[in-house]
């Protein structure tokens, strides 16, 4: 089966039936999308899918053949981050870092559909990756900074490139 | 994973209401996917390993169409669709989980959603009780179409979701108790409409399907006040403990619910517009 993702296609050997996150993480080695709860509670494995956000872990991978899919790999570049990646830099809004890439994603998704949503599509949009940290107030001031265009991606320091690591149990953040 | 045995799993996926049928014939042997919210963790967790699973993604049967005051819903209707629908289902659908999980669920899967544990699911089935909502199905025998509740009694196995027809109230209420979380499995609800057969009235929460509550019904159509009236939620169910309330809290706030849920109908009478 064939699967666009950041722009790619690939050749893709799982079964049908496999989630988009096992094909993701598994056999393309994206592991921005984490495999937290795989039963759609968590937010952790959230993708675009045609540019709105998706559990990765509830879609079968028949279901999104043709479909374009984003994963924070493909929103920007260590040395050159995607307007909600800089606001969330900027924010200091990664907590833990777990619920990041969902936050992220579903961020994206609200800045390219609904840039002038208020204080509470925001948090509605972003209800669906709140975890157990508490203590939202900067992701959402991230995302709200975003959404206004209040981002300076000039700030953000000079990048470094993560060592390639193994994944050593399947399912764990990498 | 056990990616091998799932592998093993044919997948059909119909182009049309008349392959989905054909495909489905009786049911038998056979794992219908629509959203994949339920269905998906069951394969996630190696759970389930079906033989043979029907996808309906193609099968052309999602989308509101509106006649006059009538409604015809496709089984393959996301819930963020129906929160545009008619009170009480929109409200329903609003407090169904977070955003993704309403782009992908469906009204066919809400209607089908087996227990998660012990606990109820399927949000969406109170409010199209209460709207008199009618369901048609296919399987052994041919379609069929039928109230809601009946479908739910005599639960989903054998038959193929297809759409449910509904009318537009004159009024609508409803009441549940809130959620801490956006996740979190809905406790208690309670929903009323006023439909052209009267008063309709159905609560979940008190058994592993939404209940029509009959008694409510009968008693506010023979005079009684809404708060009188719905004392009588507890004819027609028995709330067990379960893990998230226990069966004294149910029986004590049952009837709190129904009464809002009265209540809020019968400010918003007459209001439609």
């Amino acid at each position: 089966m064939k699967l666009t993702v950041n722009g790619v296609e690939h050749d893709v050997q799982a079964p049908q039936l496999a989630s988009l996150l096992h094909v993701l993480r598994e056999e393309l080695d994206l592991t921005s999308p984490k495999a937290g709860c795989q039963q759609g509670g968590c937010g952790t494995c959230t993708v675009l899918v045609d540019g709105e956000p998706r559990r990765s872990c509830l879609l079968p991978l028949a279901a999104v053949e043709g479909a374009a899919i984003t994963t924070v790999e493909g929103l920007g570049a260590a040395d050159e981050l995607s307007p909600m990646q800089a606001a969330f830099d900027e924010h200091y809004a990664a907590q833990c870092g777990f619920c990041t890439s969902g936050f992220l994603l579903a961020g994206t998704a609200l800045l390219n559909g609904s840039p002038g949503a208020t204080r509470e599509e925001v948090l509605e949009a972003l209800s669906g990756h709140v975890c157990r940290c508490t203590g939202y107030v900067k992701i959402v001031r991230a995302v709200e900074a975003a959404l206004h265009g209040e981002v300076h991606p000039e700030r953000v320091e000079a990048s470094f490139e993560p060592e390639e690591t193994d994944v050593l149990i399947p399912g764990s953040p990498a | 994973m056990t990616s091998r045995s799932l592998d093993a799993a044919q997948l059909v996926t119909p182009t049309s209401r008349e392959d989905a049928i054909e495909a489905f014939g009786d049911g038998a042997e056979l794992t219908v996917l629509a959203g994949g919210t339920i269905l998906m963790p069951e394969l996630n967790y190696g759970r389930l390993r079906p033989a043979r699973v029907l996808a309906l993604w193609n099968a052309g049967v999602a989308g509101i169409r509106r006649e006059g005051s009538s409604l015809t819903i496709g089984a393959m209707t996301p819930v963020a669709e129906l929160e545009a629908a008619p009170e009480p289902l929109a409200t329903a659908a609003r407090s169904v989980a977070d955003r993704e999980i309403r782009a992908q669920a469906t009204l066919g899967g809400n209607l089908c959603a087996t227990p998660g544990g012990e606990i109820p699911r399927g949000d969406l089935q109170a409010p199209l009780i209460a709207l008199g909502a009618r369901v048609t199905t296919a399987g052994a025998g041919g379609q069929r179409t039928e109230p809601v509740e009946d479908f739910l009694s005599n639960g989903p196995g054998g038959r193929l979701v297809l759409e449910v027809e509904l009318e537009e109230p004159a009024g609508a209420g409803h009441a549940t108790v809130g959620r801490p979380h956006s996740h979190g499995f809905t406790i208690l609800a309670a929903c009323a409409a006023e439909t052209s057969e009267g008063v309709r009235v159905a609560v979940t929460g008190a058994g592993s399907h939404a209940v029509r509550v009959h008694s409510v019904e009968q008693a506010l159509a023979g005079g009684a006040s809404p708060e009188d009236a719905a004392e009588n939620v507890l004819k027609d169910v028995q709330p067990r403990d379960d893990a998230l309330a226990s069966a004294w809290y149910r029986q004590r706030m049952l009837p709190v619910l129904v009464g809002r849920a009265l209540h809020d109908l019968s400010q918003k009478e007459g209001t439609r517009g």
